[in-house]
C-alpha cells in the first residue's frame, strides 16, 4: 500500500482496520521528509523522535480501543505560530528562536485527543505577516508543484507539506487569507472557519479580531473531518462560540441542485490573471450545469477591504507583538540599560515586514490619527459585513478566485509590499466579516501551477460551503 | 499673600478588589507567596494566552457604582493601554477608556458648611501590574508577577474638592462604602487603596481652572493632607512670583515633605488606547443589575439610622462602631448572641479602642470573635468574674481570640462564690488591720476601701467586690 497517497481519512481507516499502523504511517512521512525537506523546507522543526514516540503511544491506544476517531494515528503538521507544549514554537521569528511553550494550543489538544500525531512545526511568514513564506527568519519554503515558485503564505509551510506528502494534513491560521491563498498556490484544500469556531487559545496572535485556525488537507472530506475535530467551545477564549452544528461531515453530500451561488463582478475584474479567471468561470459553469443557480452580482466596497484590513490587522499586531521584549522569553540582545535592551532586541529580533506592520499599526493608533484611520477602518469593516449580509440574503455561497494569480516566482514579491498586499483582495474581506471560506483546486495554468477556487459562506454556514465544495470536487474528479 | 486663592482638587483612587482570583485568569490574588508562584501563562503574558473576564470583578465594580449613584454602562468594553515596562508582561495594560463600567455618580460628604456632593466622573476596571525587585548586590532587576492581573477599579472624581479636609472626608466615605460592600479592604498602607491627587489653584471668584499637577505616591491620609498643603503652597508661590504652573506628574516624598517632578506633559506617553480584541464587549442585562441591586448590603447611613432605632446606645458610639464595617459586624453578631447592646458597645468603645490605639491597629484588624465577646459579657453578668479580671481576660482575647469561659476555668480566675471562704478572709483582714477598722468606726467611710482592697488581694482578685463590701459592712 502506498501510504503517502492516502488522504487523512483513508489513512485513519487503514489504521483502524489494522492494514497499517500509526508508527508505519509516521515512518513513511519521516522518510518522505528525509528525501524532500532539503528542497522544500516545509518545516521549522521536525520532532522526529517525539513523533515516533507519540505514534507508538497512539497505536497502543488504538489497539486498546481507546481511540476510534477518523484521525486516530494520522500524522499532522502544525503551523509554527500554534503553541506546542515542550516543542519549539518560533512563529518563524528570530525573537522566539528559543521559545518552548509550557502549554499546547486548544486546537492542537483537540487533535491529540482525537489521536492525530504531531510531526513538527511548519514554516510560515514571520508572525503570519506575508503572502509568500519568504519573510520567515528560517529560510524560504518552496512550492512542491514547482520549486522555483513560492508556496504562498503565511501558512506556506503547512500547504507545501500537504502538497509534498510531508504530512497527511496540517493546521494553519488565516488572518487575511493565510490558509486559503497557500492552499490555492499549492493545489490543496484549505478552510478558514467562521470566527469563533476554533479556539484561538495558544495561537500566537497577529490580528486577534481576524485570526482563525483551520485545516489544510488533500480533499474536502478530510477538511470536514478535521474541522469537526478542531472546532470546540473553549472557555479560555472569550471570542469562542458555543455551536451545536459542528457535525460538518454530515454536509458531505454530492448535490448542488437549487443552490444559489453569487459571483461578485469585482472578483473577476481588473488585475485578475486571465487563466485564473477562465478556471474559476469553468468551475462555476460546472456547478451550474449540475443544478446550481449561478449569477454575477455587485458586492460593494471590495476596493476598501485591503486598506481596512491592513489598518486593523497592523493596529492589533502592533499591540500583540509588544510582549516580545527580551524580558521574559525568547531572544534578548545585549545592551546597556532597559531601553537600549528593548530597542536592540526588537530591532534585531523582528524582520522588516514585521517592523513595517508594527510601525503602521502604531501610527494608526496614535493620538490624533486614531479616528481618521483605526476608527474609520472599523466602520468600513462593519459596512463590509453589511454588504455580505445583503449578499447572503440572496445567495447560499459566494464564488470567486482565492488570489489574482497563481504562485509567483521566489524573490519577486517582497520588493513591492503594496503590490503584495493587493494580492489579498479576494481573501481579506472574509476575515473582516468573520465569514467562513474554503479554497480548493480548480485546475492549472499553462505553467502547470495550481489555481484555487474560493467559496465563501455566511457566518456559521460551513456546511453549505462544504457541500458545494464536495460536490465540485466530485464532479471535477469524474470529469478529468 | 496679596490675593485670595482657591484650591481645586480631583482624585483618582485605585482600589484593589477582594476577589479570590485575578481579573483575567484563575490565579490566586492572595498576598505573599514566593515570587511568581501565583502566575500562569495569562498573567505572565505568554504568547498564545488569552484573557477571560472574572465575573466577580464586574459584580464588585457595579456594586460600587450603584452605591456611588453612578450610571451603569450597559454595554462596556475593555481597552488596551500600551506602554513598555517590565512589570507589565504584555507591555499593555487591559483597562477601560472609551466605555467605562460606571459614569456620572456622586457621594455626599460632611463639611463645616453642611453636606456636599462630590461628583464621580467614572469608575473603570483594570489589571494591576507585577513588581520589580532591584537586586543591588547582583546589580540586576527581577520581576515578580504575583500581583500582575490582580483586579483594580479606578474611581475618578470630578474636580469638586476644595481642601485637604474635603479630600479626606471623600476618601473616608469611599473607603466605608467599599468596605461595607465587601469589595475591598481598602488599606492605604498596604496599597489596596491608592490615591493620586490632581490639584490646581485659582484666584477666588475665577471660573476657569488653573493648570493642574498630578501627585503620586500617597500612602496614608496624613501624607495626602500634607501633600495637598505642600502642593497648594508651591503653586501659589509660583503664581505670586509671576511664574507659571507646569502641567506635570509629581512624586510626593512624605519624609522630606516635598514633591519632585516625575514627568511633564511634553514627555507624556501616547498610550495608543484601542478596544481589546481578545475580550468581547460586556452587556449588562436587567437581571444581572437587579441581582446586584438585591444583594447590595446595608450601607453606613442606613445602618446608623437602624442603630438609632434598634439599640439604646449613644450617637457617638453609633458613629464609631459603624465607622468600621468589621466593628459593626462584631457588634451586631455579639448582640444577636444575646448580649446587651449597651454592654457590647462599652467593650468596643472602651477596651477595644484603647488596645487598638495602644497597638496602632486598624479596627479592620480586630481578631476576637463575637462568640467570645458574648461569652465574656455573660461571665460578667453572672458575676463569675469581676471587672478587673474581665479586662485582663479581654486583653488576652484581643491578642489571641481565646475562649474566655475556658480561659477563666483553666487559670482559676473565677470569682469565689463560696460565702464561707470569703467570710473567713474578711474576718482575717479585719483582724490584721485594726487601725483601718478603728478609722472606719470613727466615721472615716473611706477606710473601707482599703479593707476591700486588702480582701481582694488576699483573694487574688477572684472575689466579687460587691460581696466583699457587703460582708465588711456586716462584720464591722
Amino acid at each position: 500500500m502506498e501510504l503517502l497517497s492516502l488522504s487523512a481519512v483513508e489513512l485513519g481507516a487503514a489504521v483502524k482496520e489494522g492494514k497499517t499502523t500509526a508508527v508505519e504511517a509516521m515512518r513513511a512521512v519521516l522518510d518522505r521528509i528525509e528525501q524532500t525537506e532539503e528542497l522544500y523546507h516545509c518545516y521549522v522543526t521536525v520532532d522526529r523522535d517525539g513523533a515516533l514516540a507519540r505514534a507508538k503511544e497512539v497505536q497502543k491506544k488504538i489497539e486498546a480501543g481507546e481511540l476510534t476517531g477518523p484521525l486516530a494515528g494520522v500524522p499532522v503538521a502544525v503551523k509554527d505560530n500554534l503553541c506546542t507544549e515542550g516543542i519549539l514554537t518560533t512563529c518563524a521569528s528570530r525573537i522566539l528562536e528559543n521559545f518552548v511553550p509550557t502549554f499546547s494550543a486548544e486546537a492542537v489538544l483537540n487533535l491529540e485527543r482525537a489521536g492525530a500525531v504531531l510531526i513538527g512545526k511548519t514554516n510560515m511568514d514571520e508572525f503570519a505577516m506575508g503572502s509568500t513564506t519568504e519573510t520567515s527568519a528560517y529560510g524560504v519554503t518552496r512550492n512542491p508543484r514547482n520549486p522555483n515558485h513560492v508556496p504562498g503564505g503565511s501558512s506556506g509551510g503547512s500547504a507545501a507539506a500537504v502538497a509534498a506528502g510531508e504530512c497527511f494534513f496540517a493546521l494553519g491560521s488565516d488572518t487575511g487569507g493565510s490558509i486559503r491563498q497557500p492552499a490555492a498556490f499549492c493545489g490543496v484544500v484549505g478552510m478558514k472557519p467562521t470566527y469563533g469556531t476554533v479556539s484561538r487559545y495558544g495561537l500566537v496572535a497577529y490580528g486577534s479580531s481576524l485570526d482563525q485556525i483551520g485545516p489544510l488537507c488533500r480533499n474536502v472530506e478530510d477538511c470536514a473531518v478535521i474541522l469537526e475535530v478542531i472546532a470546540s467551545h473553549d472557555k479560555k477564549d472569550s471570542t469562542s462560540v458555543a455551536r451545536s452544528d459542528t457535525d460538518f461531515t454530515s454536509a458531505l453530500v454530492k448535490d448542488v441542485s437549487g443552490m444559489r451561488i453569487g459571483i461578485p463582478r469585482d472578483y473577476l475584474g481588473e488585475g485578475l490573471d486571465p487563466e485564473v479567471k477562465a478556471a474559476v468561470r469553468k468551475a462555476a459553469a460546472l456547478l451550474e450545469k449540475n443544478g446550481a443557480v449561478v449569477e454575477e452580482f455587485d458586492l460593494s466596497l471590495v476596493d476598501y477591504a485591503i486598506p481596512a484590513y491592513y489598518t486593523i490587522a497592523s493596529a492589533e499586531a502592533s499591540s500583540n507583538l509588544e510582549r516580545f521584549d527580551g524580558i521574559k522569553y525568547g531572544f534578548r540582545a545585549e545592551a546597556e540599560g532597559l531601553h537600549q535592551m528593548y530597542k536592540k532586541t526588537r530591532s534585531q529580533g523582528f524582520g522588516p515586514e514585521v517592523k513595517r506592520r508594527i510601525m503602521l499599526g502604531s501610527f494608526v493608533l496614535s493620538s490624533g490619527y486614531y479616528d481618521a484611520y483605526y476608527l474609520k477602518a472599523l466602520r468600513v469593516k462593519a459596512m463590509i459585513k453589511k454588504a455580505f449580509d445583503d449578499a447572503f440574503a440572496k445567495y447560499d455561497c459566494i464564488l470567486g478566485p482565492a488570489a489574482p494569480t497563481t504562485a509567483p516566482e521566489l524573490g519577486k514579491s517582497l520588493a513591492d509590499p503594496i503590490k503584495m498586499y493587493l494580492g489579498d483582495i479576494y481573501t481579506v474581506s472574509v476575515n473582516l466579516a468573520g465569514l467562513p471560506g474554503i479554497c480548493l483546486p480548480c485546475g492549472e495554468d499553462s505553467k502547470g501551477l495550481p489555481i484555487g477556487l474560493q467559496l465563501i459562506g455566511d457566518c456559521f454556514q460551513e456546511k453549505k460551503l462544504l457541500q458545494a465544495a464536495y460536490t465540485y470536487e466530485q464532479l471535477s474528479d469524474s470529469e478529468s | 499673600m496679596s490675593k485670595e486663592y482657591e484650591t481645586v482638587i480631583g482624585l483618582e483612587v485605585h482600589v484593589e478588589l477582594a476577589t479570590k482570583t485575578k481579573i483575567f485568569c484563575g490565579c490566586s490574588t492572595a498576598f505573599g507567596g514566593s515570587p511568581n508562584s501565583h502566575t500562569c501563562p495569562v498573567c505572565t503574558g505568554m504568547p498564545g494566552s488569552l484573557p477571560v473576564l472574572n465575573k466577580k470583578v464586574l459584580e464588585y465594580a457595579v456594586a460600587v457604582g450603584l452605591a456611588a449613584n453612578c450610571r451603569i454602562t450597559r454595554y462596556c468594553k475593555f481597552d488596551r493601554k500600551n506602554y513598555f515596562y517590565p512589570d507589565n508582561p504584555q507591555n499593555y495594560q487591559i483597562s477601560q477608556l472609551y466605555l467605562p463600567i460606571c459614569t456620572d455618580g456622586w457621594v455626599e460628604i460632611e463639611t463645616p458648611e453642611g453636606q456636599k456632593k462630590i461628583g464621580i466622573h467614572e469608575i473603570h476596571m483594570e489589571e494591576d501590574a507585577g513588581k520589580l525587585i532591584h537586586d543591588e548586590w547582583e546589580d540586576r532587576t527581577l520581576v515578580d508577577y504575583n500581583r500582575s492581573g490582580v483586579p483594580l477599579i479606578e474611581i475618578v472624581s470630578e474636580p469638586d474638592m476644595r481642601s485637604a479636609d474635603e479630600v479626606i472626608s471623600y476618601l473616608e466615605k469611599l473607603r466605608l462604602i467599599i468596605q461595607y460592600l465587601g469589595a475591598s479592604d481598602c488599606k492605604l498602607q498596604e496599597g489596596s487603596m491608592r490615591a493620586d491627587v490632581n490639584l490646581s489653584v485659582r484666584e477666588k471668584g475665577e471660573t476657569a481652572f488653573g493648570t493642574r499637577t498630578e501627585m503620586k505616591n500617597l500612602n496614608s491620609f496624613r501624607a495626602i493632607a500634607r501633600a495637598i498643603e505642600g502642593e497648594k503652597n508651591r503653586q501659589i508661590d509660583l503664581l505670586e512670583s509671576g511664574e507659571k504652573v507646569v502641567q506635570e506628574t509629581r512624586r510626593w516624598d512624605d519624609a522630606k515633605e516635598t514633591s519632585y517632578p516625575m514627568r511633564s506633559k511634553e514627555d507624556a506617553q501616547d498610550y495608543r488606547y484601542f478596544p481589546d480584541p481578545d475580550l468581547v464587549p460586556v452587556s449588562i442585562s436587567d437581571a444581572f443589575l437587579e441581582e446586584i441591586r438585591a444583594k447590595q448590603p446595608e450601607l453606613r447611613t442606613e445602618k446608623m439610622k437602624r442603630y438609632r432605632e434598634e439599640y439604646d446606645i449613644p450617637e457617638y458610639d453609633i458613629e464609631i462602631i459603624t465607622g468600621s464595617k468589621h466593628m459593626a459586624d462584631i457588634f451586631e453578631a455579639t448582640v444577636s448572641l444575646g448580649a446587651q447592646p449597651k454592654k457590647v458597645s462599652n467593650w468596643l468603645m472602651g477596651e477595644t479602642l484603647r488596645l487598638l490605639k495602644e497597638k496602632e491597629m486598624d479596627p479592620e484588624e480586630i481578631r476576637f470573635s463575637p462568640e467570645h465577646l458574648a461569652g465574656l459579657i455573660a461571665l460578667t453578668e453572672e458575676k463569675a468574674v469581676n471587672s478587673t479580671v474581665a479586662k485582663e481576660v479581654f486583653g488576652v482575647m484581643f491578642e489571641e481570640d481565646i475562649d474566655p469561659q475556658r480561659y477563666v476555668e483553666e487559670k482559676g480566675l473565677k470569682t469565689v462564690s463560696d460565702e464561707g471562704a470569703l467570710r473567713r478572709t474578711v474576718e482575717e483582714v479585719i483582724a490584721a488591720n485594726p487601725q483601718s477598722v478603728q478609722d472606719y468606726r470613727n466615721g472615716k467611710e473611706k477606710a473601707i476601701g482599703f479593707l476591700v482592697g486588702q480582701t481582694m488581694k488576699a483573694m487574688k482578685g477572684k472575689a466579687d467586690p460587691g460581696s466583699v463590701n457587703r460582708l465588711l459592712k456586716e462584720l464591722l
